[in-house]
């Protein structure tokens, strides 16, 4: 600090733009727009185990198949004590019902009343479910489960079984329920002076 | 009906101040209309400050011995705001205490920054301890070059930082149900505001090299839920955010900590927090997030979905439900606008009901898809009244009152309330959610 207060401040300014003019050699201004060679590369091998999204027309699904029949063994075991038996009736989420009640006063939306797609289903149980462990289930167990829970809701017999190919051909009764955000539908109106309240 | 009082005057040191440019004409106006009413607002602080008028002043106990020494190493509010805090909705008692939500106490902050420990929660799955060193953001799908970013990659790219409101799209969800005499915490509180700090995501996806096939994105979380949204890709390049800060700090863990998605004006839930993956494709993945949740049912049956952006919207937190007004006279009526498709361009007042209505004062400055604060002084004489406020945002759109939702959506559309909320007023001064 002493040393800057003896010194004139021209000769100060001088040292300055020469320290930036010499700092310029060594470092590269970057552009604006242009990729910084930032992060590292990764392969599909790598990301394996995250990698583990399903999406609507099934792409991701893994090898493996599983029957209703062993879905109601894993489900009795390891999903009942919150989704209840039949998958109703549980502390947690309803998961079969409700097909015929979505345009009524009380409607009940479960897997087998609202949701668009099967694949959801498999996607949705392999990365959160069984809530108190997640991820723990095996590609069949997770196959079996899902069965299950169509089988409870008339959407595969009870001999049925699901694998890659078979699970994203199951049609949801409310597939065609879905429409893209349409909004405005409600239009509010700046009235100031005598308005209609709540009008 | 209780007049309206001027606003604060510009030559009276007030700290809410109209914005000038505005609307100068109108605003000399309303100042020479309140100046007819000065005669009655010195009337009523006369009451008001008669109670004390006999208080002899003492000297307490902390102003006659040393306070407490510096170094509190993480500095937390007095010890007499211990009711600031969050809280779950009155009566609820989630069954998962981890995917559950607390609200912001939204009667008992000021300005329109959230403080950080106050900001609402919602989880699916509960709150990570995530160790930074470890944690990776994956960028994959159809790009150029899969890339993956630690947290130091990412503090390496230019810092953004911006203002934004964050709201839960079911806030308010329960106002589509008959009115309960709920606080404006527990019936509005699923909403925050801060100043996120991160990288533009479009930087990012400049980085990896987006495919020219590329039209959504999936985000996904690192938590036990590791919850899914899928995001289109015109948003991710246009003003989404990577945050790795809020408030000036790292994440907090329940926002996300290290590192959380951040979409301004967009419905909360596709914020994902935890972010551990970003992967590119075609399609929208239909994840259980946005079908059989945050879609929104109509009368027919029939379900709206991607419906992504929060509505213009606004709530007097002061007097709100749960409140006494505790004399008659000078009020202050205060709260909180806000839209998710731009700026708050002004917000009117009503006391009798939703009759008549006043335009209030937004404090400055006003901020693109954050909340702005307004308020409006008040003199009650007493009476009974029924305070409502009206957003109107820089695209014109005008906040609807909650028949003209109802008309529109019916009842069981859980998400995306909007509509205006209504406080009465009762002549005890106590202060309760009614619909009108
Ligand atoms: C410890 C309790 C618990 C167990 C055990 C459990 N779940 Fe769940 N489940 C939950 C909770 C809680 C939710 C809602 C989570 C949320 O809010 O995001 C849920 C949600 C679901 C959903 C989504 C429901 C909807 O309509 O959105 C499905 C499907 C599901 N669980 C399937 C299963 C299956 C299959 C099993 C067994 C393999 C299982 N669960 C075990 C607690 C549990």
């Amino acid at each position: 600090m002493s040393m800057f207060e003896r010194k004139p401040l021209a000769a100060l300014l001088g040292a300055l733009a020469l320290s930036a003019a010499l700092s310029a050699c060594h470092s590269q201004p970057v552009r604006n727009g242009q990729p910084l060679g930032l992060g590292t590369p990764v392969d599909a091998a790598q990301l394996a185990a995250w990698d583990i999204d399903i999406d609507a027309d099934g792409r991701g699904l893994p090898p493996g198949s599983g029957t209703v029949a062993a879905g109601q063994r894993i489900y009795e075991t390891r999903c009942i004590a919150c989704h209840g038996a039949g998958g109703q009736n549980g502390i947690a989420d309803r998961l079969a019902g409700g097909q015929g009640s979505l345009a009524t006063k009380a409607p009940v939306r479960t897997v087998g009343s609202f949701w668009p797609y099967a694949t959801t289903l498999f996607d949705y149980v392999r990365r959160a479910m069984p809530f108190d462990s997640p991820q723990s289930l095996t590609p069949d167990e997770v196959y079996a489960v899902s069965a299950y829970l169509l089988h409870l809701n008339g959407l595969l017999p009870a001999d049925g079984r699901l694998d890659a190919a078979s699970l994203p051909r199951v049609v949801m009764p409310n597939r065609d329920g879905f429409k893209v955000d349409d909004r405005p539908d409600v239009v509010g109106t700046r009235c100031l002076k005598d308005c209609t309240p709540g009008s | 009906m209780p007049p309206y009082l001027p606003p604060p005057g510009l030559d009276a040191g007030a700290d809410l101040v109209a914005d000038k440019s505005a609307k100068p004409p109108g605003r000399r106006r309303f100042l020479q209309g309140g100046a007819a009413l000065a005669g009655g607002a010195a009337a009523a602080t006369l009451a008001g400050s008669a109670r004390a008028a006999g208080e002899v002043l003492p000297v307490p106990a902390w102003t006659r011995s040393q306070g407490r020494p510096v170094a509190n190493p993480y500095g937390q509010p007095s010890g007499f705001e211990g009711r600031v805090i969050r809280r779950v909705r009155e009566g609820a008692q989630p069954p998962f205490p981890t995917a559950a939500s607390s609200l912001t106490p939204l009667a008992d902050i000021f300005g329109t920054i959230t403080p950080n420990g106050l900001v609402f929660e919602r989880h699916h799955a509960g709150i990570p301890d995530i160790d930074p060193e470890q944690h990776r953001l994956v960028i994959h799908g159809l790009v150029e070059r899969p890339l993956s970013f630690s947290l130091n990659d990412l503090l390496r790219f230019p810092a953004v930082s911006r203002v934004h409101f964050l709201e839960c799209a079911g806030n308010s969800g329960s106002e589509w149900r008959p009115a309960r005499k709920l606080t404006v915490q527990s019936l509005h509180g699923l909403l925050s505001c801060c100043e996120w700090t991160g990288v533009s995501l479009g930087t990012l996806l400049q980085e990896v090299g987006v495919a020219p096939e590329a039209k959504w994105l999936l985000a996904e979380g690192a938590d036990a839920a590791a919850m899914t949204r899928s995001v289109p890709l015109d948003k991710a390049l246009d003003d989404a955010l990577i945050v790795y800060a809020q408030n000036g700090e790292m994440l907090r863990p329940e926002q996300g900590y290290p590192l959380r998605l951040l979409l301004p004006g967009w419905e909360g839930n596709i914020s994902v927090k935890w972010l551990r993956r970003l992967k590119l494709g075609t399609a929208p993945w239909q994840s259980r997030q946005e079908t059989s949740k945050y879609t929104d049912l109509l009368p027919d049956g029939t379900s709206r979905q991607f419906s992504f952006v929060l509505d213009v919207k606004s709530v007097i937190t002061g007097p709100s439900g749960g409140q006494t007004l505790k004399s008659r006279g000078r009020q202050q009526i205060t709260g909180l606008a806000w839209s998710g498709h731009g700026r708050i361009r002004r917000v009117d007042v009503s006391i009798d009901g939703g009759r008549n209505w006043e335009e209030a004062v937004l404090q400055t400055p006003v901020l693109d898809r954050a909340l702005t604060r307004f308020s409006l002084p008040w003199l009650w004489d007493g009476g009974p009244a029924v305070l409502q406020s009206r957003a109107v945002d820089s695209h014109g759109n005008v906040q609807p009152t909650r028949s003209q939702l109802i008309a529109a959506r019916g009842t069981e559309s859980a998400y995306h309330y909007n509509g205006i909320q209504s406080w009465q007023v009762l002549p005890s001064g106590e202060v309760h959610n009614v619909h009108v």
